[in-house]
């Protein structure tokens, strides 16, 4: 599992993070909710060790490897444990998709980029879970956002980690791509045994897709728990400074947010 | 990975070294260069002519040849490397200022009265070289925030230091108009020292610089996707691109020493390997390496033939024919994002 302790993180002399502490289990899908400018984004990138963190623990515990200490760890080992789907990042347009999802490896290999026939097999079946092989040959440049989006997924699948942290991943999304993707991503955690950390915008996708909800305001954790505990309307019209109506979706289990009074 | 281009370069390569070889302000005929091979390898005393074309070979045609492929195989590699690093097409090895540096300690060493005329000749490389490595450690030094050196700090820095230079070095230039005309021949660009000692001095600087260079042309494919992506995948990026930028900086620093500013050739070699070959640096580093070397060499030909025995500068041949041929990469590669 990965646990995050006590975490605060600053941008310059402004807290963006005031001790968030958080827990993601093995299999499970935890979704990060929260109105703009909440730190979600902040989080991910300061669990991925892009940005400083001024105080508190992140820890990847597991019966292998014991407890990791990831804010102690060089960037070739923090990359082995946890893979990072950034939000709608800009590749490189000249790369082939094979290319660019080959290169998820890079935590595994030596300096020179040494590839084994192992390292590209993960890789094929990296893009088979994403339902994008068929895309290998084809440029970077010259794909949808949605397969983007897939092959962006499928190389963070290639660098084999047990934690898998995505950020809005699908913000650009139209909702074909939108439902595919989060169906993907909960049937790997569950196939995999990954730890699935999500920061999302949609509120409803969060319901739908993740079997525990985080609510972030202000750089600040106000509520953990299903779905149902977590969207509530006196929570989330406190946070999204809206009033909301919640019902139950008559296609799931999960609660259906919608904005507005009666 | 792939043999052909690899194959057609070092062809291209081939064909231009026997083209140096062979002309000058002597023209030394394939046929007599193939017996003076043959001769030295039965290490047989050659007969006239052969004897005199073979010391033109020994000692004027084969180390030119051999400077000017260094030079570019060079600035070839640096200009790749800075491609590379900046992820931006205009990136060139003078980019952050190691020209200016390098220009201000060539006129620097020409403004003053050695004591002894060999000091003189020495004190340029010297102190261009110097000049060239210290304006990148400083250039670093005011870029530095915190523990990374943004790319944009470090643009602009380059820029600052490099009008700073520039600025000092045109005004050594109009004190001392005795000098002016070879500080300028200078600084347009241009083989100017004969012999094995140029070559011989840049050799451990140029192995180093490129052999590290070669190496790390996968830090450079996953520097691509940017810092952030590229920390994510495990790559310490700010070690690796330090390295690279010295390596790169070394190499473009060792190469202006003893043959000025030449440009273009840093520009564009790695754009028509990119286009050609594609954007795997593993791939484009030595093949920019080998392909500017010949490059340059064919300006060089042609700097010492167009206009013979008179010599034309090889900055202005790369210069005159670079700046057409580069428009003319531009069109093809204009819709098709080729980085």
């Amino acid at each position: 599992m990965l646990r995050i302790e006590g975490l605060s993180a600053s941008y310059g002399s402004r807290r963006v993070l005031h001790e968030v502490s958080l827990e993601v289990d093995s299999g499970e899908v935890l979704a990060l909710i929260g109105p703009n400018g909440a730190g979600k984004s902040t989080l991910v990138r300061a669990v991925s060790g892009v940005i400083p963190v001024e105080s508190g623990s992140i820890q990847y515990i597991d019966a292998t490897r014991g407890s990791l200490d990831l804010l102690d760890l060089p960037p070739m080992q923090r990359a082995r444990t946890v893979a990072v789907v950034p939000q709608a990042a800009a590749m490189p347009p000249a790369f082939s998709v094979w290319e660019a999802v080959l290169l998820g490896r890079t935590p595994h290999l030596n300096f020179l980029g040494q590839v084994a026939a192992r390292d590209e097999h993960i890789a094929s079946l990296a893009l088979q879970k994403v339902d994008a092989l068929d895309l290998s040959d084809r440029r970077v440049g010259d794909l949808s956002g949605g397969e983007q989006q897939r092959v962006l997924l499928a190389r963070a699948l290639t660098q084999s980690t047990p934690v898998l942290l995505l950020d809005e991943p699908t913000s650009n999304l139209d909702l074909h791509y939108q439902v595919s993707f989060m169906e993907t991503v909960r049937a790997l955690a569950h196939s995999d045994g990954l730890a699935v950390l999500i920061a999302v915008h949609d509120l409803n996708l969060a319901a739908r897709y993740a079997s525990r909800v985080a609510l972030l305001v202000k750089g600040e954790l106000q509520a953990v728990g299903t779905p149902h505990e977590v969207l509530t309307v006196e929570l989330i019209s406190a946070a999204y400074n809206l009033p909301v109506q919640v019902v139950k979706n008559p296609f799931s289990e999960s609660p259906l947010v919608i904005p507005g009074e009666i | 990975m792939k043999i052909r281009p690899f194959l057609y370069t070092l062809l291209f390569l081939v064909l231009v070294v026997t083209l140096s070889i062979a002309i000058g302000s002597v023209f030394i005929p394939p046929a007599d260069l193939g017996r003076i091979l043959v001769g030295w390898m039965k290490q047989e005393v050659l007969p006239e002519p052969l004897k005199t074309f073979a010391f033109i070979l020994t000692d004027i045609r084969l180390p030119r040849t051999v400077l000017v492929l260094l030079t570019g195989a060079a600035l070839g590699g640096s200009g790749a490397a800075y491609q590379g690093l900046f992820r931006n097409p205009l990136a060139d090895p003078y980019l952050i200022g190691v020209a200016s540096g390098a220009g201000l300690g060539a006129v620097l060493a020409m403004s003053v009265r050695w004591p002894y005329s060999f000091w003189g000749l020495m004190a340029v490389p010297a102190m261009a070289f110097l000049g060239a490595l210290l304006t990148v450690f400083l250039v670093i030094a005011l870029a530095r925030v915190g523990r990374t050196v943004p790319t944009t700090n470090l643009i602009l820095a380059g820029v600052a230091f490099g009008s700073f230079a520039s600025a000092l070095t045109a005004w050594l230039m109009l004190r001392s108009t005795g000098e002016l005309h070879r500080a300028i021949a200078w600084l347009i660009g241009g083989a100017s020292q004969a012999g094995w000692g140029p070559v011989l001095t840049v050799l451990p600087y140029l192995a180093l610089g490129l052999g590290a260079l070669i190496l790390s042309g996968h830090s450079l494919n996953v520097l691509q996707f940017g810092d952030e992506q590229a920390q994510q995948m495990g790559l310490p990026v700010t070690r690796v691109r330090t390295l690279i930028l010295l390596a790169a900086s070394l190499t473009t620093a060792a190469a202006v020493a003893f043959s000025g500013i030449i440009g273009f050739i840093g520009l564009i070699v790695p754009h028509v390997m990119r286009l050609w070959f594609g954007v795997d640096y593993r791939r484009l580093l030595p093949l920019s390496i080998i392909t500017g070397a010949g490059a340059l060499l064919l300006a060089d030909v042609f700097a010492r033939s167009v206009m013979a025995p008179q010599e034309l500068p090889v900055g202005i041949v790369t210069a005159l024919v670079g700046a057409p041929f580069f428009l003319w990469v531009l069109r093809r590669a204009r819709n098709q994002g080729y980085w």
